[in-house]
């Protein structure tokens, strides 16, 4: 199963600053074909830094990012992502205006093939046939999840090798969470599309992934199987929000120490 | 039959607002900059088709020059674009507005050092023709102002909806670091937006100064194609041609049945009440975004 020729991204030692204040403090990370990988942690610690510097929208202090064998650390987006890598930012980033056609066409801007991306939008419908049916609408009258369907289906269009997926969940029920992440799951083991997935909603995300990190303040802190990490006590303990009784919940809260601190 | 005369001489100025209105809006929707040069940019284009077609500098075909100066002046965009803009980005508004003002000025003074500061008039194949019904006289150069002005619309409507460009075009304005993760490239996206509007302008300059005289200072009729694209919601480019047309069309009314002066304040008033009772704008485009 290992071995260094299936690793996709390869990140070491990554740093990068919002001027004065480094967000990321050397991350180092590997993401190996086929999987999906989650990086876990919660608001401000660094995860959308992280795929940010990754595909190029902020560039690193430091640090290297090896994609699929060639560094492309501190290229620009739109080189990215003609190497195969395509990145879902958070918050459902489409085009309001343009129909939701439109939106998938741009998701195929680095492509020419046309029958080829004739045939992806179809794939792109089949997982998605809301999409299908409201594909005259201007994309900002889609509801939320509608609107995450979208950007993925974007995404795909660029018939990535790897997908960066910023959490997808966020501002989702917890139905339509269950919903995305299902149809994440049949891409990659479908379409074999290299998945790594930012959130903070450690339950969903834990049981699609094949492999886990924490991050804490801008920290790679723990890293290891989904399901050794989901049954992890500190995991559990601050991510999943599984505490051992309820009514000690509160001391505990307050006694227990991390213990990677 | 004055009436008739009044609309058409009116549409026809108001196309030339409306398409100087429109660069404003292209660049505006694009890069988040109002381009304060783009009456200038009209102005130089009119003076590169004097210089290619009137027969004192080089007396090429008037049919040859037009797609000249329009691809001169989109060079010329671009390059503003690609040279000066493009390292400004992280700088505030108001710094890149005054650059185009400064741009404005540099424009104005070059043109008058090449073309001299005297009016001089585009030499066109149908000039001073008009055509007569009923006791109506049209010139045709103002059905020809109006003509080109239907056809440069549609092909822009044509350019934005159905080529994969024009879409681009669309999605990095509407929203650019979406466009930015697509791997669209923005900034050179965005030089194209220069260019298509330097072009623009060209046509717009053209279509002034067959009609009349243009002169280094003609730019100035920028500032009523802006307040034009304001009227029409600075963000719509229907909004900047309707704009356009609806000045062009209070002006001729208002000084032939208004009191002296009116028509000169008619354009302003018009944009103060637009600003009153609908600050976006006629055909503001706004949308929220969804959490």
């Amino acid at each position: 199963m290992s071995g260094a020729d299936d690793v996709i991204l390869r990140v070491d030692n990554l740093e990068s600053y919002y001027g004065p204040i480094m967000a990321i403090r050397g991350v180092s990370l590997e993401v190996r074909k086929g999987q999906i990988v989650t990086v876990l942690g919660a608001n401000g610690a660094g995860k959308t830094t992280l795929l940010k510097t990754i595909s190029g929208v902020m560039d690193p202090e430091k640090g290297i990012v090896v994609l699929e064998g060639k560094e492309i650390q501190g290229s620009e987006p739109n080189e990215i992502v003609y190497k195969g890598m395509v990145h879902v930012p958070e918050g459902r980033e489409i085009f309001p205006l343009l129909t939701v056609a439109e939106n998938i066409a741009m998701g195929a801007y680095t492509r020419s093939d046309k029958a080829e991306i004739a045939r992806d939008t179809e794939m792109v419908y089949s997982y998605f046939p809301i999409l299908k049916e409201r594909m005259a609408q201007a994309a900002g009258t889609l509801s939320g999840g509608q609107q995450q369907m979208l950007a993925i289906g974007r995404g795909l269009m660029a018939r990535p090798h790897l997908m960066l997926l910023d959490e997808p969940s966020l501002g989702l029920s917890p139905l339509l969470t269950e919903e995305i992440f299902g149809i994440i799951n049949r891409l990659n083991k479908e379409q074999s599309v290299t998945m790594m997935l930012v959130e903070q909603n450690a339950a969903v995300a834990l049981s699609v992934a094949d492999y886990g990190y924490v991050m804490e303040l801008g920290r790679i802190v723990m890293a290891d199987d989904a399901m050794t990490l989901a049954s992890s006590k500190d995991v559990q303990e601050f991510y999943l929000g599984i505490s051992e009784g309820e009514n000690q919940r509160g001391q505990r809260r307050w006694k227990q120490r991390k213990t990677w601190r | 039959m004055d009436f008739v005369q009044l609309v058409v001489s009116g549409l026809a100025n108001g196309c030339v607002y409306g398409l100087i209105a429109l660069g404003f809006v292209l660049i505006y929707k694009a890069t988040e900059a109002v381009n304060f040069a783009q009456g200038d940019f009209m102005m130089i284009g009119a003076f590169v088709c004097v210089g290619l077609t009137n027969a004192e500098y080089m007396g090429l075909s008037f049919w040859l020059a037009i797609p000249l100066a329009m691809l001169i002046m989109a060079a010329l965009g671009y390059a503003f674009d690609w040279g000066v803009l493009r390292h400004m980005s992280g700088q505030s508004q108001t710094s890149i507005v005054i650059l185009t003002i400064a741009l404005g000025f540099i424009l104005r003074f070059a043109a008058g050092t090449i073309w001299s500061h005297e009016p001089v008039s585009l030499e066109t194949p149908f000039a001073g023709q008009d055509l007569r019904f009923n006791g109506i006289v049209l010139g045709i150069d103002e059905i020809a102002i109006i003509v080109v002005t239907v056809v440069l619309t549609a092909l822009l409507f044509l350019f934005f909806s159905r080529t994969k460009l024009g879409v681009a075009m669309q999605a990095a304005s509407q929203n650019q670091l979406a466009a930015y993760y697509m791997g669209i490239p923005v900034k050179r996206i965005q030089s194209m937006v220069w260019a298509l509007s330097g072009a623009v302008a060209a046509v717009a300059g053209i279509l002034f100064a067959s009609k009349g005289a243009i002169d280094p200072s003609a730019g100035l009729l920028g500032i009523k194609a802006f307040a034009a694209a304001a009227i029409g919601g600075f963000g719509s480019l229907p909004g900047a041609l309707i704009g356009g047309l609806i000045i062009g069309l209070v002006e001729p009314f208002s000084s032939r049945y208004g009191p002296p002066g009116v028509s000169q304040i008619a354009p302003y008033a018009i944009l103060l009440l637009v600003l009153i009772f609908r600050p976006g704008g006629l055909f503001s485009q706004s949308q929220k975004k969804k959490v």
